[in-house]
């Protein structure tokens, strides 16, 4: 069996790709797919603590994750249909700024 | 006795139903159902007085208690009524003066459009007025008096529309106030002191707290008795209050609501008799008050201020008889007063409406010609006024200033101070008399073509209070003058003597044949001058005027005491309420308000900058709180 530090850096390394990609990207659906890595990156790190310790608890975290992903991008998705719609095929993120102080 | 409530019940039921129900219904209903409520509240009254003419004398005392209205600790005060025989002799004044007026306010009314409205208000003041006369304990006593000053504000400016009868009503209610700011001290004071309210209880403690202590009560129940009662120096108020309709200057600023001072202190005379100078202070403010109002009723033009002015200076000598320990004899005054006094009111009420509400007396003149019952009616009152033998305001003012006399110290100087006052009285109400039905007609050839006897439903209670006026000292003989015995006792002497003061009665003064003389002979003075003044030498009157033209201001103007007051007080009153307005208001208050503000809204501004509307940005800006947060964990808290 592999190490437990593999499975932490890869999942690092997950992580730190997705949040990147959060931050310089300006398209909604890429966003949207950045962060399911950041979950899933997070997901890879309990389930390898879990085989680690021995224990079932980060299983349990995984499947709430994973539920909370699959809600997130139902709605996320919906909200970025509904802003394509009103903003007549324009979904750059940078453009939906009427919310700025 | 414990039906002796259906007395304030009626009233106040009757308040009730015209209150809600009175603009429904016709005006014959309204002017009915008002009529009979006070009518029914006088036949329990005299029901009430009936039974106990033939009790004992010693069980006259009779509590009826419905229910405790506040309990705290040891304190406790009940919503009880006390039948004794001062507030049987009340009760009959109220009601009986009351129900007459009402019949008469039936016609004086009959073309407002208010009726119903009126009657809702005078209704309420018979039950309050009853609840203040048959209060057992000084709370109650102090509900009934807020409730008299509350109808008397209603009803003064019950034409509400005229700004000067708005004013009025103000300037009574803020008056009264003061007074009442004294009263309410005193019976806190009585509740803190003596831990009880009631009658019979502070009665028998008042002389285990000490001389000091029971003066500073006498003292601040005095205030609110002469605030109430329009005394000086709080006497302002009473002139204006005739922006009325006259049935209301008749009731309550006659007859009932204004002698509530003067019931005050007869009803805590046990407290009063334990502070001599309070006492003394009392004859002193009811002598200067008498001297004063009856001085400026000499020139006043107004009929219902000429009223005014007489009833603040008979007042006054009331005061002036219960100050000099004579109890008796100032509750006999009060009770004749209400009659003679009401009398003259609604006469001067009949001439207003034949004159279509002219009250100025330089446009009245006779009148006795066009008025026969009216004309006969006044002359009546007056000559009660005046006390003229055997009239009822001979028999009290007889017994008033015997009284004064026979008081300690300052007895002669009252007593020569209520001569002049009679010698005034008779001129000034018979100046009335004679420019208001004598001589020539003033008015214009309409007003006098208009002018007319009033409809019965105004004559016939004028006859029976007329009636009243005549009879009533009757009740009153003095028991001897001189050396002459007429009566084995003063019957209205003998009967208050059983009521709850009863220790604080001194014995009866025995006048003397030269004090009856005095009397009658200053009135008959009086009477004389005025005679002389506007019948025989119709110059005379403006010849004084001429060469006293100083002395003719200042009574005119009142001796300058409202411009006094409005210098002093109100200008004063509105210059500090314009500071605060604009400076504390504007400048404090408000500045404190905006600033703080304006300090939020600049803050807020500066970090909305913040929200630059991009969503990676603020993905950023989680990202790094995540690393901070992070980094804690990690090197910081290990």
């Amino acid at each position: 069996m592999l190490p437990v530090g593999y499975y932490i850096a890869l999942s690092s390394f997950m992580f730190a790709v997705g949040a990147v990609g959060v931050i310089v990207r300006r398209n909604p659906i890429i966003m949207l797919m950045c962060i399911e890595l950041m979950l899933n990156a997070g997901n890879l790190a309990l389930i390898a603590f879990s085989r680690w310790n021995a224990s079932m608890d980060g299983h349990v975290f995984v499947f709430v994750v994973i539920t909370a992903a699959a809600a997130e991008a139902a709605v996320g998705l919906g909200i970025i249909v509904a802003v394509f719609r009103q903003k007549s095929g324009d979904i750059d993120m940078d453009s939906l700024s009427e919310m700025k102080g | 006795m414990g039906y002796a409530w259906l007395a304030i019940g009626f009233p106040l039921l009757g308040s009730l139903i015209n209150g809600i129900f009175g603009r429904f219904l016709p005006k014959k209903a309204v002017g009915w159902t008002a009529c009979f409520a006070v009518g029914a509240s006088f036949a329990v009254s005299a029901l009430v007085f009936a039974q106990m003419l033939v009790m004992p004398e010693t069980s006259r005392h009779v509590v009826s208690a419905l229910y405790t209205w506040l309990e705290a600790g040891g304190f406790r005060a009940d919503m009880a009524i006390l039948i004794d025989a001062l507030s049987v002799t009340m009760m009959l004044v109220v009601t009986g003066v009351g129900l007459l007026i009402h019949i008469y306010s039936v016609g004086y009314m009959g073309g407002d459009t208010g009726f119903s409205r009126f009657f809702a208000y005078m209704n309420l003041f018979v039950a309050s007025m009853l609840l203040l006369v048959m209060a057992e304990n000084f709370v109650v006593l102090f509900i009934g008096w807020e409730l008299v000053g509350i109808c008397s504000y209603l009803l003064i400016s019950f034409w509400y529309e005229k700004p000067s009868a708005a004013a009025a009503g103000r300037k009574a209610f803020i008056t009264t106030r003061i007074g009442d700011v004294g009263f309410t001290l005193g019976v806190v004071l009585i509740a803190a002191v003596l831990g009880t309210v009631s009658y019979d209880a502070v009665f028998g403690r008042i002389i285990g707290v000490g001389s000091d202590m029971a003066a500073a009560i006498a003292l601040l129940l005095l205030i609110g008795a002469i605030g109430k009662s329009a005394q000086l120096p709080l006497h302002v108020w009473l002139p204006d209050a005739m922006e009325g309709p006259t049935p209301v200057s008749a009731l309550i600023h006659a007859a009932t609501m204004v002698t509530a001072g003067v019931y005050l202190i007869v009803r805590a005379a046990p407290i009063f008799v334990q502070a001599p100078w309070v006492l003394a202070l009392a004859a002193g403010i009811g002598a200067a008050t008498a001297l004063f109002a009856s001085s400026v009723a000499l020139v006043e033009n107004d009929i219902k201020r000429v009223l005014a002015y007489s009833t603040i200076s008979q007042i006054g000598l009331m005061f002036l008889a219960v100050g000099a320990g004579a109890f008796a004899a100032g509750m006999f005054h009060l009770v004749t007063h209400a009659f003679f006094k009401s009398l003259l009111f609604l006469g001067a009420g009949s001439v207003m409406h034949a004159l279509s509400g002219n009250t100025s007396l330089n446009k009245m003149g006779g009148l006795a010609k066009k008025m026969r019952a009216t004309y006969a009616a006044m002359v009546i009152g007056a000559l009660a006024m005046a006390g003229i033998f055997p009239l009822s305001g001979f028999f009290s003012k007889e017994a008033l200033l015997a009284g004064a006399f026979h008081a300690p110290f300052f007895g002669r100087i009252v007593y020569a101070a209520g001569l002049a006052v009679s010698v005034m009285t008779a001129f000034y109400i018979f100046r009335l008399i004679y420019k208001t039905f004598h001589g020539e007609s003033r008015m214009s050839e309409e007003g006098w073509r208009h002018a007319h006897e009033s409809p019965i439903s105004m004559t016939a209670p004028m006859s029976l209070l007329a009636l009243g006026a005549v009879c009533v000292g009757w009740i009153g003989l003095p028991s001897r003058i001189g050396q002459v015995v007429i009566a084995s006792n003063n019957a209205f002497e003998e009967f208050l003597r059983g009521s709850v003061s009863a220790v604080a009665f001194g014995n009866e003064a025995v006048s003397q044949w030269w004090m009856a003389a005095a009397a009658l002979g200053a009135g008959l003075l009086g009477i004389f001058a005025a005679w002389c003044c506007f019948i025989r030498f119709r110059g005379i009157a403006s010849v004084f005027v001429r060469k006293l033209s100083g002395v003719y201001q200042m009574l005119v103007s009142g001796f300058w005491i409202d411009q006094a007051y409005d210098r002093v007080f109100i200008r004063s009153g509105r210059a500090l309420a314009g500071f605060m307005a604009r400076q504390v208001d504007i400048g404090i208050i408000d500045g404190a308000v905006n600033g703080i503000a304006g300090c939020v809204g600049s803050v807020s501004g500066m970090l909305s900058r913040v929200q630059t509307g991009y969503m990676r940005s603020y993905a950023l800006a989680v990202l790094a709180g995540a690393v901070v947060i992070a980094g804690y964990a990690l090197f910081i808290l290990k």
